[in-house]
């Protein structure tokens, strides 16, 4: 199974009408992603992430374009496409009143589960997430945290082959965030499914992701694996410190002979330049400074943030 | 065909829901009641007065208190919709393999079990106090307010869902409810009314769906005005659940 293509989109596409003027909130999206891949959708509020996320889960009838999920086409056979995925929505999924186990066997029993086979898969789900004594509580009084994980359950009571979450962390404090970021892939590593979430959290994307895709105002900007994103858009920075700016103007020509070295800039005493990779770079230009004679009082590598890269594409940080 | 299985699940979880907050129910149960004990004194008086219908006071005002159940235990149900929607619950049924339809055709048999039960309740006081009918009266009443019930609460129920706002859902509601509650005779008979006014509750489908009850009530079963009222009301509900069920399904256009 491994290296199957789990969602094959091509041009998808989705236009709504308000008072009379079109808005494109999906302007063409090609992506494709493999069985058993994390991909990470990442992007800022209103690029369009969500209204793709509900597209490929058969919420939102594209506009144009076409996709397969899961092996079956998207506008051919929805029906066929529901039963393969599991959708965990920034909403939540569960009504606060009713009752835990409750909630786990009446959503199981939509795709023909029965009543037993449910009540112990959603018992074993609930004790891998954590939450081993929740059968009979009120959803409503769980946390915050709890609620996300049992929305995780619930998506995942078909053992579907493939999940989405959107923005899974949201509104979660830092521990809860960890927390749940283990829990997701311990679920591509214990059982294989392919995982496609959405997040506006830089450090989400960087820590979970096999691959991102960046999405801004409704198109696909980027694409790669954390590390390559970084790397290609911007390299590391180096910031030297020197002890004179005699120094730091002979360091400055020494540093823009690296390889893929930018122009250095010269501050006072201080230079700065980016490289493809830092770590790389930095014993070749420190052993080169030496053979000259110079000598540097302070070094600094720093590796991009996805922040920054998202900020090299677009021009705008993504916090805006 | 899993409509009629997923109507099932969605009904029994509607149930059990509706059962732990069964707060609700007894409101709508106290109301019925109040009018019965506070109001249907003094219709005994007034039945005697000219222009009333035939039947004792019980057989006209009793009638009318179940069609006002029917109409609105129904009508405000989409408020219920609407919360399920803010927590999910809607779209999470949508991304399963059910029945788009069913989604709003199961609360809608809720709604209907819930409606009955209350009917059920009102009668009983009414024989308590004094109404007389026969027994197979009572199951066509109860029966014709389970589809007015369901006919409202898809109707309720897809506009909560293509509004998905409270403060939209309101006043709509009241909009529709209180003409069909002024010019159905619900209360008094539309007999006592002026001409013009007759006239004008004639073209509300809900004055002979309250006349066809009365009209029951005083034992005449088989005759046209029950058969109208009848009609009427199975219209209503097969209007009522294409609403619903188009509206459930526009949910992913």
């Amino acid at each position: 199974m491994a290296g199957e293509t789990m969602i094959e989109a091509k041009g998808l596409k989705r236009t709504y009408k308000a008072r009379g003027k079109q808005i494109e909130a999906v302007r063409g999206i090609d992506l494709s992603v493999r069985q058993g891949e994390i991909v990470g959708f990442l992007g800022p509020n209103g690029a369009g992430k969500t209204t793709t996320l509900k597209m490929l889960c058969t919420l939102l009838e594209p506009t144009g374009g076409s996709a397969s999920v899961a092996g079956s086409d998207l506008r051919k056979d929805p029906i066929g496409v529901r039963r393969k995925i599991g959708y965990v929505s920034q909403a939540g999924s569960t009504s606060p009143e009713a009752i835990v186990g409750e909630e786990i066997v009446s959503h199981a029993r939509f795709y023909g589960i029965d009543k037993a086979t449910a009540t112990k898969r959603g018992q074993e789900l609930l004790e891998a997430l954590d939450l081993g004594d929740v059968w009979k509580r009120n959803c409503g009084s769980l946390s915050g945290g709890q609620r996300r994980r049992l929305d995780i359950v619930m998506g995942l009571i078909h053992e579907p082959a493939l999940v989405f979450l959107d923005e899974p962390t949201t509104g979660l404090d830092p521990q809860s965030r960890a927390n749940l970021w283990s829990h997701i892939r311990s679920l591509r590593d214990k059982r294989g499914t392919t995982v496609f979430l959405t997040t506006h959290y830089m450090d989400e994307a960087d820590s979970l992701s096999d691959r991102i895709l960046i999405i801004d105002n409704g198109t696909i900007v980027a694409e790669g694996t954390p590390a390559e994103l970084k790397k290609r858009v911007s390299g590391d920075a180096i910031t030297l410190t020197l002890r004179h700016e005699d120094d730091a103007k002979r360091a400055a020509e020494i540093a823009s002979r690296l390889e893929g070295s930018d122009t250095p800039g010269i501050e006072a005493h201080v230079v700065r330049l980016h490289v493809p990779d830092g770590g790389r770079a930095l014993p070749v230009l420190l052993a080169a400074l030496t053979k000259d004679g110079i000598d540097a009082i302070g070094v600094d590598v720093n590796r991009p943030t996805l922040d920054d890269v998202f900020l090299t594409l677009t021009g705008r940080s993504l916090r805006d | 065909m899993t409509f009629f299985r997923d109507t099932w699940i969605v009904f029994t979880r509607a149930m059990r829901l509706a059962l732990r907050q069964p707060l609700w129910v007894v409101i709508g149960l106290m109301q019925p009641i109040l009018y019965l004990t506070l109001f249907g004194p003094l219709l005994q008086t007034m039945a005697q007065a000219p222009g009333f219908p035939p039947g004792d006071a019980w057989q006209i005002f009793v009638p009318g208190l179940l069609v006002q159940m029917g109409i609105f235990g129904g009508l405000f149900v989409g408020f219920g919709i609407i919360a399920e929607w803010r927590s999910g619950v809607i779209d999470r049924m949508l991304v399963t393999p059910a029945s788009r339809a069913s989604i709003v055709a199961g609360r809608a048999l809720r709604d209907v079990v819930v409606i009955i039960v209350q009917g059920a309740v009102l009668l009983g006081c009414a024989f308590l106090m004094g109404l007389r009918v026969p027994i197979e009266s009572v199951l066509v009443g109860l029966g014709l307010i389970g589809i007015l019930g369901a006919a409202f609460s898809c109707i309720s129920n897809a506009i909560g869902l293509a509004t998905k706002s409270e403060d939209a859902l309101a006043p709509l509601v009241n909009s529709l409810a209180l003409p069909i509650l002024l010019l159905s005779g619900i209360l008094l008979p539309m007999t006592l009314a002026p001409r013009w006014l007759q006239i004008l509750s004639d073209f509300n489908p809900f004055k002979h769906i309250v006349d066809a009850l009365r009209a029951v009530f005083r034992g005449e079963l088989n005759s046209t005005t029950v058969w109208i009222g009848i009609g009427l009301a199975v219209l209503l509900v097969i209007i009522g659940g294409w609403i619903g069920g188009r509206t459930v399904a526009r949910q992913t256009k």
